[in-house]
């Protein structure tokens, strides 16, 4: 079972559609128990980071998504979904975040539009599965003001210009993070998808 | 390099796609569905869809084009037309659309861009704008029409996007009335006037006739994005013609 999670925000209709594109069903739900079942997990989601927090606090997914990804089991979060990850963000005064990445979330830097909406070269910095296919300095859509910045560098495998380098795309193992939309990035995104969940076939 | 987006506009009216010139006689110029995936595969950039239906059923429609068209194209889409408050967006919203636009509702009652951006964040609010040159010395100065262009406003349209942008609005869609419909260029000097007054992203809309039309709108008017219809509906020009102008041209594309 993949899980899309649903906690009361987020374009989660867009996300659904591409699975299904895909031929795959996955299940909406945000149950705490639905993660410990799934196979795989995606976060998606937009808005402000805080209430993100509250919504799944409220639905008592904190622990049950940070055991998912340390048990190194395959998950992808999505925009706001990369940056809650993180130790904490500035967005709206400091808040904590989930601390499955240590790391900051800061605001893009003035000097150039922001939000920054739009289609964007991803720069592959090293390889891993989910680039498979999809050629360097492909583009993908973005839309959001503030950005994460991992401690260790090690994480970071895809980059993006704007005003400052934008780590775009985390990656560790089974856990992939993307700060632009793939169910928004046509053919790239797709197939960006494609490859995380063939992780599942894999068995990893 | 963020690269500048040419965006299709789909006027709809009771399901079907048209346009229309200085909103007044309208053309019947096809399926939106059909033509959003025309759009997708031609490589537009992002889809806007206006509602300009005025019954209620004819609303509903709306929302079935936004189910169908985003579950075969995997682009940005933006709806507007009519939505009046923060149910209206999130029916939206939930119909698949990633951005909505506001115009009258958010003139009438300017608190609806912030309650709509506290919900959805400003990344989901675009406030549209459709503006009308009414002096042109010593300054020109821009006014504010709402109801589709029928009423004028009073409020200056430089003010209003600061205004909107300071709500929480997180781009503007701006559309120049003297120029739409007549496919002689967009309104340069508003869309530039805009363009710097605000720090969020500004769509041009309004006047699109030739490629060069598109071009100068970035350049000269420092617009973020483009806007077309016309141009685009009828086919005189494809999405990949425009594109590879643009991007010969020097200006940044995604090909």
């Amino acid at each position: 079972m993949i899980v899309i999670v649903d906690y009361g925000a987020g374009n989660l209709r867009s996300v659904t559609n591409a699975l299904v594109r895909l031929g795959y069903q996955p299940k909406i739900t945000g149950r705490p128990q639905d993660l410990s079942n799934a196979r795989a997990v995606i976060l998606p989601g937009v808005g402000a980071a805080a209430d993100t927090m509250i919504n799944l606090n409220q639905l008592g997914l904190i622990d049950p998504i940070r055991r998912f990804i340390t048990d190194g089991r395959p998950f992808f979060g999505v925009c706001m979904g990369l940056q809650i990850l993180f130790t904490g963000t500035e967005e709206g005064g400091w808040h904590e975040c989930l601390n499955v990445i240590p790391g900051q979330v800061k605001k893009l830097p003035d000097g150039q539009k922001i939000p920054h909406i739009g289609w964007n070269q991803v720069k592959q910095q090293r390889d891993h599965p989910v680039f498979s296919g999809i050629p360097d300095e492909a583009n993908f859509y973005f839309v959001h003001s503030y950005y994460g910045e991992p401690e260790d560098k090690r994480l970071i495998a895809g980059e993006t210009e704007y005003g400052t380098t934008i780590c775009s795309v985390i990656a560790r193992e089974n856990m992939v993070a993307t700060q632009f939309h793939p169910e928004k990035s046509g053919e790239s995104g797709l197939k960006m998808y494609h490859n995380f969940l063939k992780l599942i076939a894999k068995g990893s | 390099m963020l690269t500048k987006r040419i965006i299709p506009c789909l006027d709809v009216k009771d399901g079907k796609v048209v346009k229309g010139t200085s909103f007044v006689q309208l053309r019947d110029a096809g399926d939106p569905v059909a033509l959003s995936r025309q759009y997708y595969q031609q490589g537009a950039d992002e889809l806007i869809f206006l509602d300009i239906t005025a019954t209620p059923e004819g609303r509903d429609t709306v929302v079935d084009v936004i189910e169908s068209v985003s579950e075969q194209v995997f682009m940005p889409l933006t709806v507007g037309g009519g939505l009046r408050n923060v149910s209206d967006m999130r029916r939206m919203l939930q119909a698949g659309a990633d951005k909505v636009s506001i115009n009258t509702a958010a003139v009438l009652q300017p608190n609806l861009i912030r309650e709509g951006a506290a919900k959805f964040g400003s990344q989901c609010i675009v406030i549209a704008i459709d503006a009308k040159q009414v002096e042109d010395r010593p300054e020109p100065r821009w006014e504010v029409y709402i109801s589709s262009g029928q009423k004028p406003t009073g409020i200056n349209a430089v003010s209003w996007a600061k205004k909107s942008v300071a709500l929480g609005a997180g781009e503007v869609l701006l559309t120049s009335m003297d120029a739409d419909g007549h496919q002689a260029g967009y309104d340069i000097e508003l869309t530039h006037t805009i363009s710097e007054a605000v720090p969020v992203p500004v769509i041009a809309s309004g006047g699109a006739g030739v490629p060069e039309d598109l071009y100068l709108a970035l350049v000269k008017g420092k617009a973020d994005a483009v806007l077309a219809a016309s141009i685009f509906h009828y086919s005189t020009y494809s999405i990949g013609e425009i594109k590879k102008y643009l991007s010969e041209r020097g200006i940044p594309i995604r090909l």
